[in-house]
Order: C-alpha cells, then sequence, then structure tokens
C-alpha cells in the first residue's frame, strides 16, 4: 500500500489541532501513564537507578496509576524484576543487538533468550535496517519469525526505526511486514536514531495496524518511542491512535509510549489541572 | 477506568457583534435609503445575530457614484507603491483581528471555527499580502508593450459559503490594479465583509475606494444594472449567473463568473488509499459541502470500490458534527434553512431513484440547521444527485473499469470547474488530468489553494481567473 506524504502530513497535522481540555485532559494524562513503558536505556545505567526507576513506575505519585512496564537492558532485567515483585508493572527489555540490529541472527536469538530467562515480560527488538534498505525484506522477515519463535508468549515489539527508513512508503511496508511476520506490537523507533516518532509516521503504523486487522482478525498494538517529552505530544498520539484505530485500542495491551522524561511532565500537568497552578520541578523526583 | 473523550472546547475570544449595521459608502456608515433592515442569523442556533441594512437601487447608485468619484479622485493615481501601503495595511490587519474574524464567521455562517480559524481567515489575508505585492508590478502580468491600466468601478458579489475569503478575493486584485470597488455581500452571511469594511475604515482608504452594500438579490441585481459599473465579478449560483450574463449582454460591461460545480473526484485502484480517502472526506465535508469545487461524485474503479464503501463507512463515524464554535467540531451547520431543505429535497430524490445512503450516526443538535456526513452507493450518471450540484455534505458514489470510462463519465456534466485524481501512477495522473474538463484538477490531493494559484472553471461553472497573475488580467485593461 502505496503512501501519500502531502495528505498524510496534513491529516497528521490536523488531528495535532484537537483542543484536549478539562476532563479530557485529565483523563488523557491518566491514560499516557498506564500506556506508558517507562524507560531507561543509557550505557551508565546500574542496579541502583533501574530500582529507583521501578518505584516510580509502580507509584508515580499518590493517586495516580501506575506504569504499564519499565524497558531496560537484558543485563538489568533481574535487578528491574526484583524490584517489581508484587506489582502489576511488567519487564520489558530491548534484545536482538539494540539500537542497531546489526548482528548475526543467533546472537540476536541468544540475547532474546538470555532477556526472557532473566524474567522478561516482553521483548523489544529492532529489525535489521541495513537489510530492509537494501532490499532484502525476506531477511527481516525470517529474523521477525525466529524472533518471535524464541519469545512464544512473552509479548514481542518489533521496532521499524522510521527515522532510518526511506520515508512513508517504506514504514508503511516495514509495518506490514512486521504485522505479517507475527509483531504484537510495532513500534516506531529506538530513541536512539537522529529522528524520533513523528505524528506522520504514527499515522502510517495505525493504518497498518487498522488494515492488518480488518484483513486477519488480529489485533496489534502500536508502541511509540522516543522523543516523547511533552503531554501535548503524548495527547496528540492518543489523539492519532483513538480517531484511527478507535477506544478499542486505548489500552496498555495495545498501546505503549515508551518515554523517560515524559512522566514528570505528565505528573505536573495533573497537579495543574487538579490545584490549577504549576508546581516546582523540584516537587516531582527527578527519577 | 476514566474513558479518553474529548471535552468541550468552546473557542473563548468574543466577537464584537453590532446590533445593528448600516451600508458603508464613501467612506461612512449611512442607513439604508428605504430605512429596511434585514436579521442575518446564526445557523447554528437559529438566533438573531445583528439586523443590517437592506440596500436598494437609490443606495447601490449612491455607492457607485462613491467609487467613481474615488476612482478618478484618487486611487487610479495614486502611486502603485502607496495603494500596495494600503493593502499590506488590510492583510496585516486581518491578521491581526484573526481569532475575532475566525469566531464571527463561524457564528454568521456555521462553519467550523476549526475552519474559519485555519482556513478562511488567514487565506483572506494570504489574498491581501499576495496582490500587495503586485501593485507596483504589474507591467510584468503584461503581454510586451502593454501598458496596465485599471478597469474602473468593480461591482462585486459574493456568495454565503467563504464570505470574508470571496470578498477578499475580489477586493485584492481589483484594488491593486487600481480599480475602486462596490461589495455586495450574501444576504445570509454579510457580517465578515462588514468587519472587513471597518478594517478597511481604520487603513485610512481614500472614501469611496471600497463600499459595502448589504441587501438581498434585488440589490445585486442594481448593482448589476448599474450603468457606471465597468465590471461585475460574482461567485454564486449558475441560475444567477446565467441571468447576469444575460443582462449584461450588450453592455460594456465585463464580467468574470465562478459558478456551481457537480466535480468529479475519481479513484484509481491504484491509489495510495488512506489518503485518498482523507481526500475524499476533505472533498465533500470540506465547509459542509458548501464548496463550489467540492469533490461531490465519487468515481471508484470497480475492483476497489467495495473496500472504499467500508473504509468510507467507518471513516465519517468519526466526523465530529455540532457545535461550530467548538475547537473540535469538523460538521458544523448548515448555512441556512433554505439549504437545508434544499440538500433534503435531493436526498430524498437520490432514495426515490434507488440509491442507497449511508449517514454517520450522530446527534444532531435539537436547534439549529444540521444534516450529518452522508453518501450514496448504487448511484447512476441519470440520477439527480449526480448531475445537480447539492451543495451539502452528500456524496454520490459512482464506478469506473477503465480511465477512459472514468474520463468520460467526469466530463458528462455541464460543469468543469474543479476535478481530483488519485493514482500512485505520475504518467496516468498527467493522462487523465490532461483530458478532464475542469479549470482545476488535483492530483493526489483536493481542496489545495494559494493566492498565486489561479483558480476558475468553464462550460456552466462560469469564466475568468481569480487568484495568480490570472487574477490581476480580469482587472486591468491594456
Amino acid at each position: 500500500m502505496s503512501v501519500d506524504a502531502v495528505t498524510l502530513e496534513t491529516r497528521a497535522n490536523s488531528l495535532a489541532t484537537r483542543s484536549i481540555k478539562t476532563s479530557a485532559k485529565v483523563a488523557g494524562i491518566h491514560l499516557a501513564i498506564r500506556c506508558m513503558d517507562l524507560t531507561s536505556l543509557e550505557g551508565k545505567d546500574s542496579v541502583g537507578r533501574v530500582r529507583s526507576l521501578c518505584a516510580k513506575a509502580a507509584r508515580p505519585a499518590p493517586g495516580v496509576p501506575s506504569v504499564a512496564a519499565v524497558c531496560v537492558y537484558p543485563s538489568l532485567v533481574s535487578a528491574a524484576k526484583e524490584a517489581l515483585r508484587g506489582t502489576l508493572v511488567r519487564v520489558a527489555s530491548v534484545a536482538t543487538a539494540f539500537p542497531s540490529g546489526l548482528a548475526p541472527l543467533d546472537v540476536k536469538l541468544a540475547d532474546t533468550r538470555d532477556a526472557i530467562e532473566a524474567g522478561a515480560d516482553e521483548i523489544d527488538m529492532v529489525i535489521d535496517r541495513g537489510a530492509f534498505l537494501a532490499g532484502d525484506e525476506q531477511r527481516v522477515f525470517d529474523d521477525i519469525v525466529a524472533v518471535k519463535r524464541v519469545c512464544a508468549n512473552v509479548r514481542l515489539k518489533v521496532i521499524l526505526e522510521s527515522g532510518e527508513l526511506g520515508g512513508y512508503d517504506d514504514v508503511r511496508r516495514a509495518a506490514d511486514l512486521a504485522l505479517d511476520a507475527g509483531a504484537d506490537f510495532i513500534k516506531t523507533s529506538t530513541g536512539k536514531a537522529g529522528t524520533n516518532a513523528t505524528f506522520p509516521v504514527a499515522v502510517t503504523m495505525c493504518e497498518a495496524i487498522r488494515e492488518h486487522a480488518r484483513r486477519t482478525g488480529r489485533r496489534a498494538g502500536l508502541k511509540i518511542a522516543g522523543g516523547v517529552k511533552t503531554t501535548k505530544t503524548a495527547l496528540t498520539y492518543l489523539v492519532i491512535v483513538k480517531e484511527i484505530l478507535g477506544d478499542g485500542w486505548l489500552t496498555p495491551q495495545y498501546l505503549r509510549i515508551g518515554a523517560s522524561s515524559l512522566l514528570d511532565d505528565l505528573l505536573m500537568q495533573l497537579e495543574k489541572e487538579q490545584t490549577g497552578a504549576y508546581a516546582g520541578l523540584d516537587y516531582f523526583p527527578k527519577d | 477506568m476514566t474513558i479518553f473523550e474529548y471535552a468541550p472546547a468552546p473557542e473563548t475570544t468574543r466577537a464584537n457583534v453590532r446590533k445593528e449595521y448600516g451600508l458603508f459608502i464613501d467612506g461612512k456608515w449611512m442607513a439604508p435609503a428605504s430605512g429596511r433592515y434585514f436579521e442575518t442569523v446564526n445557523p447554528a442556533t437559529e438566533e438573531v445575530l445583528a439586523k443590517v441594512g437592506h440596500g436598494d437601487a437609490t443606495d447601490v447608485d449612491r455607492a457607485v457614484r462613491a467609487a467613481r468619484r474615488a476612482y478618478e479622485k484618487y486611487w487610479r493615481k495614486m502611486k502603485p507603491a502607496e495603494r500596495a501601503k494600503y493593502l499590506y495595511r488590510i492583510s496585516r490587519t486581518l491578521v491581526e483581528r484573526s481569532r475575532e474574524l475566525a469566531v464571527l464567521e463561524t457564528m454568521d455562517g456555521g462553519k467550523p471555527v476549526k475552519e474559519s480559524r485555519d482556513f478562511d481567515v488567514p487565506m483572506s489575508a494570504a489574498h491581501f499580502f499576495y496582490y500587495a505585492g503586485w501593485a507596483d508590478k504589474l507591467e510584468y502580468a503584461m503581454r510586451a508593450g502593454e501598458t496596465p491600466r485599471p478597469v474602473g468601478v468593480a461591482g462585486q458579489i459574493v456568495p454565503w459559503n467563504f464570505p470574508l475569503l470571496m470578498a477578499a478575493w475580489k477586493i485584492a486584485p481589483a484594488l491593486a490594479c487600481g480599480n475602486t470597488v462596490v461589495l455586495k455581500p450574501a444576504e445570509t452571511t454579510p457580517l465578515t465583509a462588514l468587519a472587513l469594511a471597518q478594517i478597511i475604515e481604520e487603513a485610512d482608504l481614500p472614501p469611496g475606494t471600497v463600499n459595502v452594500v448589504t441587501g438581498d438579490d434585488t440589490t445585486g441585481a442594481a448593482l448589476v444594472e448599474h450603468e457606471e459599473v465597468d465590471k461585475i465579478a460574482f461567485t454564486g449560483s449558475t441560475e444567477v449567473g446565467k441571468r447576469i450574463a444575460r443582462t449584461t449582454a450588450g453592455t460594456r460591461k465585463r464580467l468574470t463568473l465562478e459558478l456551481g460545480g457537480k466535480a468529479a473526484h475519481i479513484l484509481f485502484s491504484d491509489a495510495p488509499l488512506d489518503q485518498a480517502i482523507e481526500g475524499v472526506v476533505n472533498g465533500i465535508y470540506f465547509n459542509q459541502g458548501h464548496v463550489c469545487c467540492a469533490g461531490s461524485r465519487l468515481l471508484v474503479q470497480e475492483s476497489i470500490h467495495d473496500e472504499v464503501v467500508v473504509r468510507l463507512t467507518e471513516r465519517i463515524q468519526t466526523l465530529r458534527l455540532g457545535d461550530p464554535l467548538d475547537k473540535n467540531t469538523d460538521i458544523g451547520a448548515i448555512n441556512s434553512k433554505s439549504q437545508r431543505d434544499k440538500i433534503l429535497d435531493l436526498v430524498r430524490s437520490g432514495i426515490d431513484e434507488g440509491a442507497t445512503l449511508v449517514q454517520q450516526a450522530c446527534q444532531i443538535p435539537e436547534r439549529g440547521y444540521y444534516f450529518p456526513a452522508s453518501f450514496f452507493t448504487g448511484v447512476q450518471q441519470s440520477h439527480r444527485i449526480a448531475r445537480e450540484e447539492i451543495f451539502g455534505p452528500v456524496l454520490s458514489v459512482l464506478t469506473f473499469r477503465t480511465a477512459d470510462e472514468a474520463v468520460e463519465k467526469a466530463n458528462n456534466t455541464p460543469y468543469g470547474l474543479s476535478a481530483g485524481v488519485w493514482t500512485d501512477k505520475g504518467s496516468k495522473n498527467m493522462y487523465i488530468a490532461q483530458r478532464l474538463k475542469a479549470g482545476v484538477v488535483w492530483c493526489n490531493t483536493f481542496n489545495l489553494f494559494d493566492p498565486s494559484s489561479p483558480f476558475g472553471g468553464y462550460r456552466e461553472s462560469g469564466f475568468g481567473r481569480e487568484g495568480g497573475v490570472h487574477g490581476l488580467k480580469e482587472y486591468l485593461a491594456c
């Protein structure tokens, strides 16, 4: 299915003008928190850092729901699992030579297996963009199928890294391919590329998910990731999912927002809606 | 668990509506000669917004004489760069007061404030900016050796679907070329034209350069018939356009007409379908379908007909119909009761003739004139809904098999204003576009406008162009 950039961007921009105020804003903020994969993917991540991330994930603030999952590197999965014992927060792990995906298949599978054995409930894999851009879509497809086989019942999110693909047509083709290969979720970005999630890319991926559901009867999810820092941006993504996929997708089962600093902004905006005033940044724990 | 539903998001800017408006003639606000006023109604609430002066032949005569004096005394003699300054001043004020004008346009006409805010008002300002730039460069709009000269007094009659924008389309090029203007706004939507008159007054244009005479069709007829008018520019129905053409025939008056349409929107099976559906939705539901260039006949390649119908049915359910002043409203109020009655009549004829009606399921507000987003499947070329302009949010879906059949069906109408083509294949786009008898052909998009791009039709959609360098020529003698 080809994609026309002009009308796609017009549509995305028009969805971004939806006015989300008062009760809608509060509901949206709660939903964004419930659908969040609170993420830390830095080289300097440590067990201590993961513990504090998990504490915040489980109880972001009084009266606020916990996030859907924390997302960490495979070596920190067991620490996260430990810290989240007794909560409903899941542990997601990036795998398959994240973020480049440039490793032999057996390394990617071992990476995935390790994360699952350490207790990961969800795997975020990357596609091999090099192979995709070289036209070797079969290899991309086969990789996903192989990783999915290792995952079995563990939820698999497939990162398309849209910022490294050659445009919306590629995004749509990669999305269709990942969905056909059995992805439970398709995810926009690693957060490590120059261009992260954008509204038109999200629209395109929603359309792929919608048509996949229509064609096969199987509902796949969408994960927005990378660069989502403000409440306003997060709410626009909710609008996009609501209007293109429908209310049925507005649950952590089918929608995730991968983010780090976004949570603080959501909490601050929530407080503002409740009290009418912005609290100082230091009222929100930083990590 | 809270559900993510949009809360009401009413536009909070207030528009300053006077209780009563006189006529703007010779730089002054004056009562109509007859002392008669008519009411203008908010179609979303059926409440009266204001009383507006009913101009008659006496008022038109005053206005035309004032325009003639201003033309001879000031405007034609003014240095072109000075004329440009006035136009820039008008455009800047339109930008400064954009939110208030958007609210006013929405209150008087019923269109969603989203559209008046993002389209009507910015595009109106853009037209003044664009033609301001032309004012001192007119010789470049002429053929070599020709000297640009204004035509004189222009009588301009504008419709109710884009009241401010149509006024801007007409006034800006006329003034840039050195003409003076008598504008007759539509009866149901006079308020933004009167607000524009206030802006023109504040911009301190020489008195009489622009005059605004509100009224009904008799006011328009008086303007068309006035001997001192050098040019008539009319946008409106084909029926009235024909009448004007008959009246001006054999006179020295120049005439441009921008009339109705029944545009074909052609969808090939290789189109980028998700965007094509958006194009179709924009093509017919923009401004409740009160658009002369609306893509009101959808010609779908037979192999994708069923899929298109499924997608379109789903898509129209997500359109938000309601209070036009709510920032999330996609479909506002029908402009007037009589227009809604006309839409109802044509929709009934569609059902009677055997087509199948599909509509969005939604709550219709109790007060106000509304009509849900609708389309007909199983439409035949002979049906009234395939031939007559509905001017409402109602699309007729027909099918074709080959490119040549698409062209034949598209051109099988007395109109020729616009058309749209969706295919991922560039050569096919060009092949079809060349063969379509329409003034504007949009390829893989629809309803895209720019002041630099000419707009206009042929056959029963009228003649003459507005916008771009072509739009200047209608206001220049040589």
